[in-house]
Parts: structure tokens; C-alpha cells; sequence
């Protein structure tokens, strides 16, 4: 089955970046209450000084502590890879063409230059019901960082509002 | 009552071919070409053409508000509604003033909890008999009893009365094996003197465990000693049991909810059946149309049961449907249904017993159990079981199945649950286990 993409069951059975670390800016924790998978998520913000970026919110850290199926563990395991280190305004560009594939009913296969690992979750949608398993740590993500006071609105389509 | 053992024989491979050719869903296939093997009945059963026809000749021939209008429709649509209503009461063993026709079971739940806070209203229990009355009063200091194997549905509602009255909620705990923590001495704890309601579940719907509600069980003994009102949520066991001994005058029981989608009906309606005392003392839940005696801009009064608990123009083409689905299992035989189920069931624990891998949730011997068979596979999340039989085209229940409690009783996040119909195979069964095999192969476990 399509689902089951080596890549997927690689970070189920290690996902990376796991546990819960300091320091940390924000902590949030998110259920899926249809089946009771929960992720607690922690970021650490910080900004750049000097250089290109000189001004830019980066991830210092992302850590988390899944609970969930193969699919909401594998889906955390690449929010860590594909967020940590990263500035924050190109994480929510990585999020918005995930965010378009999972929701494409599998029209959109995905673009690797700009979700990575990511790819690897378009046989998800195909399964509508699995889709917000995926969506989970995304959900969260953006929860922490919204609190953790960065602007997220460029992670919408229409950057109005963030509807994941 | 039931035991669990039904004395009928099963039903032959010919006889669930013959009922299989009723139900036109199950011809079809799923996930490209695969046979539909629907072990998810435990969520709601398929119809057979009988259900459907009786809708859509209720809507072709019939269709009108019931209890409304002076012209020959509206008779015709009434007495299509009525009579369903005594089929619901032929099928329960009681009277047809005593079922109340609800959305779901969920909402015949909620009407109940909803009874007593709106009894503590000033006024609400004029003219109630002082007995029932008295029955209905929950306030600070009492309590209200459930179990923690209920589905929510049996469960948020009571939370919510307490909540909203200052009562205590209790519960019974479940035992290791799935079982009702119900041994008289670790009841005597929980029932007590302050107890005003004890509701409970007849069957699990995650572990399938059947809980002894005879008259003289120690759940029903303990509530009556009490005077506690006694609350049964038979959603799980309507569809393969005889129940009608829980409306017996001398069972113990003052209450009863299933639902229609679960049973062969349609979705959409649901049954409430009650003490014929306690639905005139309780005070209406909903209210507006059709549940009313008399209306002037003042205040109102109601109508008598079942009426006072039926606002608005009710689901008369389901009901209708509901009834043609109970007459169905009905003409099977309510106690070869049962037979049929402990049949499948042994199957089903056969089979996982030979995978080591599968752990079985729920009580070991196979008369415990009704319906369902919840598991889990040690080392990979339910919706991925879920999902592998599905690449099979197996349809099976993943994730805490509204039992959430339950499944951290069992120190389980969730499980997977196959559950049955009248119209299950054992092929079916041995398909759902071939197709478990694929979980290891594919999560890469020592299978």
C-alpha cells in the first residue's frame, strides 16, 4: 500500500529530534480527539544578529513528545527536521505547500525543493481520515510559534488567516 | 434474562447467505476491486432492502407531518408512525405509551439527564406522584452512579447534570479483564444511600463484555435497595439480544435507550423506552410543537406521554424504516441472532488466539462477549491496524471508540474493534485475520 512509504515507517520507529528539551520559549500540547493522539510541542526562538539575515525569528530548538499513530509520529519527526535551525518565515512557506498536498485529495504530489522529507506524506492524501493525523504536529507547531509572538499569517494561502 | 449462552443454533451458511442478499450494501466492493468485508457494525449496521423500501414507500405513498392535518395523508403518515411505535414496544415486550421516539441514543441519554435538572425548576413536579418525584430530585449531596466502561454518551450527560445540579458523580470500575468491577462489597462503596441514578451500559461497545442486569444482579440489586433509578444503555446489546426482559415489571430497570442505526434502522431515530410513572413525572426536555396540551402566552402545559417528549414534527420515515428493520431481526429470531454472534465470536478469539502478536482486550470466555472483539498489536498504533485491513478492504473500528475512560482504565491510548452483524460470515472473519497478518509484515515485527 502506498501509505507505508519507507521513509514514513524509518521516522516511526526513530523519529528524530524526539524528547521534550530546554530551553524553550513556548510549550503547547495539541489532541486529536477522534482518536486521542497528542503531541507536546516546545520551540525556542531567537533572532539573528548581523549577517544576510541579520533580524530573522530562526528555530533554535524544536522538541517534542508524540503519542499517535505511524503517521502522526512520522509527520513530527519531519516538522523537527524540516523546521529546526530554520528562519520561521520559511517554515510557514514549508507548512503552506504541505498544508496544499495534504489537502489535494493527491492531485498535488508534492514539491521536495520546498517540503523536503515531506514528500513522502502525499500518499496520505489520499486518505482523507489520515490527513489530520499528518496536519498534527504542523497544528501544533504553529500554535507554539503564534504564542511565542511570531507573526504567522504567511503560513495561509491568503495570509489572512491560518486554517490548518 | 440472558446469560450469554442462547439455547437456538446458529444460523447455517446458507440461511446468512439468504439474509446477506437483503442487505444490497454488501454486495459492493472497496479500495480498488477488493470484497467489502464490513466488521463495523458496532458503529451502525447496514439495512436491508426492507428498511429502504419501507422509507421510500413511507415518502412515495404516505409522506405528511404526523399528528397534524385533517386530510388522508396525514392519517395514513400517523398510522405508519404509530404502528412503528408498537413495533418498537412488540420488540421491547412493552406498552407503545412507553416508547419515546428519540434522534439517537444519545439524545434518549440526555433527555433523561435533562429530566432531572429541569425538575428541580419551581413548579416542574406539580402534580407528579410524590413517589417518582421524589426519584427525580438530584441536588448537592447526592450522587449519580455510572461505570467507567461507558460510551461518552452514557457518561458527559450524567457529568453535565451533576455539573449543573451540585450532584456527585460515581463510577463502578472495570476490572483487568474487561469485566464490571461489580462484586457486592466494592458496590456497597459506590451505591449507597445518596444514590439517585445508576446508569449503565448493557453491553460494552469497545470490549463487547456483557454485564449481568438481572433482576437479582448485583448492580440492579444494589440500585434498587437504594431506590436509585436505573439507567440502560442497550445501543450495543438491541441489535443481538432479546431484551425484553429489562422492561419486565419486576426488572429493576426504570429506563432504557438504543438507537436505530445500530439495530438496521435508519439513522436519525432512536428509542427511549421508560417507567410508565417516571416519563408522566419527568419534565419534558425539548419543547415547542406537538408536545403540548394547552399553549397561551402565559405558559404552557403537556401532553402525555410519549408526546410530552416528542417536540416538532417528528422522524416518522424513520421510524417507519426503524420498524421494518426490527420486524426483520425479529422473523431471524432474536435468540439465533445471539447464536449466530457467540458463533462468530468464538471464531474471532480463535484466530487471534493463534497470532501471539494480537492481544485480545475484554473478558476470555466467548459468552461474556457480545458483538465485538476490541484488540490491539503490541508495537503498532491502531489506525495503522485500521488502515492495513482496509488496504484489504476489511472495515474494522480504530482509536478509543467514544470509551476514551475505558481505554485509560486499560492503560491503552486506543484499540481496534471488529465488530458483527446478522449478516457476518465466517469467511468474513478469516478474511479480516489474513488480512491482520499483513501488520507485521509491513511494521516489520517478529510475526
Amino acid at each position: 500500500m502506498d501509505l507505508y512509504g519507507e521513509l514514513i515507517l524509518d521516522h516511526a520507529k526513530r523519529p528524530q529530534h524526539a524528547g521534550l528539551r530546554e530551553p524553550f520559549d513556548v510549550e503547547v500540547n495539541h489532541v486529536n480527539p477522534t482518536c486521542g493522539d497528542e503531541i507536546s510541542l516546545r520551540v525556542h526562538l531567537d533572532t539573528v544578529d548581523g549577517g544576510a539575515q541579520d533580524g530573522a525569528l530562526v528555530l533554535r530548538d524544536v522538541s517534542y513528545d508524540a503519542l499517535g499513530c505511524s503517521i502522526s509520529v512520522a509527520a513530527a519527526s519531519v516538522m523537527a527536521e524540516e523546521t529546526l535551525g530554520h528562519p520561521v518565515a520559511e517554515t510557514l512557506t514549508t507548512y503552506r505547500h504541505l498544508h496544499a498536498m495534504l489537502t489535494s485529495k493527491g492531485q498535488d504530489p508534492g514539491d521536495p525543493e520546498q517540503i523536503g522529507d515531506a514528500v513522502a506524506f502525499a500518499g496520505v492524501a489520499k486518505y482523507p481520515a489520515r490527513v489530520k493525523c499528518a496536519l498534527l504536529p504542523w497544528t501544533a507547531y504553529l500554535d507554539a510559534l503564534a504564542r511565542a509572538g511570531a507573526d504567522i499569517s504567511a503560513a495561509s494561502e491568503h495570509g489572512d488567516r491560518v486554517d490548518p | 434474562m440472558t446469560t450469554g449462552r442462547p439455547d437456538a443454533a446458529p444460523l447455517s451458511e446458507l440461511e446468512v447467505a439468504r439474509i446477506r442478499a437483503d442487505f444490497p450494501l454488501l454486495g459492493r466492493s472497496v479500495r480498488g476491486g477488493r470484497p467489502l468485508v464490513y466488521l463495523d457494525s458496532g458503529a451502525t449496521s447496514q439495512k436491508p432492502r426492507v428498511v429502504l423500501d419501507a422509507e421510500r414507500e413511507f415518502y412515495e405513498r404516505h409522506n405528511a407531518a404526523v399528528h397534524r392535518g385533517a386530510h388522508q395523508l396525514a392519517e395514513e403518515a400517523t398510522d405508519a408512525f404509530e404502528a412503528a411505535r408498537a413495533t418498537v414496544a412488540g420488540f421491547l415486550g412493552t406498552d407503545p405509551g412507553q416508547v419515546v421516539f428519540t434522534k439517537n441514543g444519545t439524545e434518549g441519554l440526555n433527555l433523561l439527564a435533562y429530566a432531572f435538572s429541569n425538575a428541580a425548576a419551581p413548579g416542574a413536579l406539580d402534580g407528579a406522584d410524590p413517589d417518582w418525584a421524589r426519584r427525580l430530585h438530584v441536588g448537592p449531596g447526592d450522587e449519580v452512579v455510572v461505570t467507567e466502561m461507558e460510551h461518552h454518551a452514557n457518561l458527559v450527560p450524567w457529568q453535565e447534570l451533576c455539573r449543573r445540579t451540585g450532584a456527585t458523580l460515581r463510577w463502578v470500575g472495570v476490572t483487568d479483564d474487561g469485566e464490571l468491577d461489580d462484586r457486592a462489597a466494592r458496590l456497597s462503596e459506590v451505591i449507597t444511600e445518596r444514590t439517585k441514578v445508576v446508569a449503565l451500559t448493557h453491553v460494552s461497545n469497545v470490549l463487547g463484555t456483557l454485564n449481568d442486569l438481572r433482576p437479582d444482579s448485583t448492580v440492579v440489586a444494589a440500585a434498587r435497595a437504594v431506590g436509585a433509578l436505573v439507567v440502560v444503555d442497550a445501543c450495543q446489546s438491541a441489535p443481538h439480544l432479546d431484551i425484553t426482559a429489562l422492561t419486565a415489571t419486576d426488572s429493576g430497570v426504570d429506563a432504557l435507550v438504543f438507537t436505530g442505526h445500530k439495530t438496521l434502522g435508519p439513522s436519525g431515530v432512536g428509542v427511549l423506552w421508560a417507567r410508565r410513572g417516571l416519563l408522566e413525572a419527568m419534565p419534558p426536555f425539548l419543547t415547542g410543537g406537538s408536545m403540548i396540551e394547552i399553549v397561551r402566552m402565559e405558559g404552557s402545559t403537556w401532553a402525555p406521554p410519549p408526546a410530552k417528549f416528542e417536540a416538532g414534527v417528528p422522524m416518522a420515515a424513520q421510524a417507519v424504516g426503524l420498524a421494518a428493520g426490527l420486524d426483520y431481526l425479529t422473523e431471524v429470531g432474536l435468540d439465533r441472532v445471539h447464536a449466530h454472534d457467540q458463533q462468530l465470536m468464538g471464531h474471532t478469539l480463535d484466530l487471534l488466539a493463534d497470532r501471539p502478536w494480537v492481544r485480545v482486550l475484554g473478558p476470555e470466555p466467548t459468552h461474556r462477549r457480545v458483538g465485538a472483539v476490541a484488540f490491539v498489536v503490541d508495537g503498532v498504533h491502531p489506525h495503522d491496524v485500521g488502515q492495513v485491513l482496509d488496504d484489504s478492504g476489511v472495515a474494522v473500528r480504530t482509536g478509543h471508540h467514544c470509551a476514551w475512560p475505558l481505554h485509560r482504565r486499560l492503560r491503552l491510548p486506543a484499540s481496534t474493534r471488529a465488530s458483527f452483524g446478522v449478516y457476518t460470515t465466517l469467511e468474513e472473519v478469516d478474511a479480516f485475520a489474513e488480512a491482520l497478518d499483513r501488520v507485521p509484515q509491513i511494521f516489520g515485527m517478529a510475526g
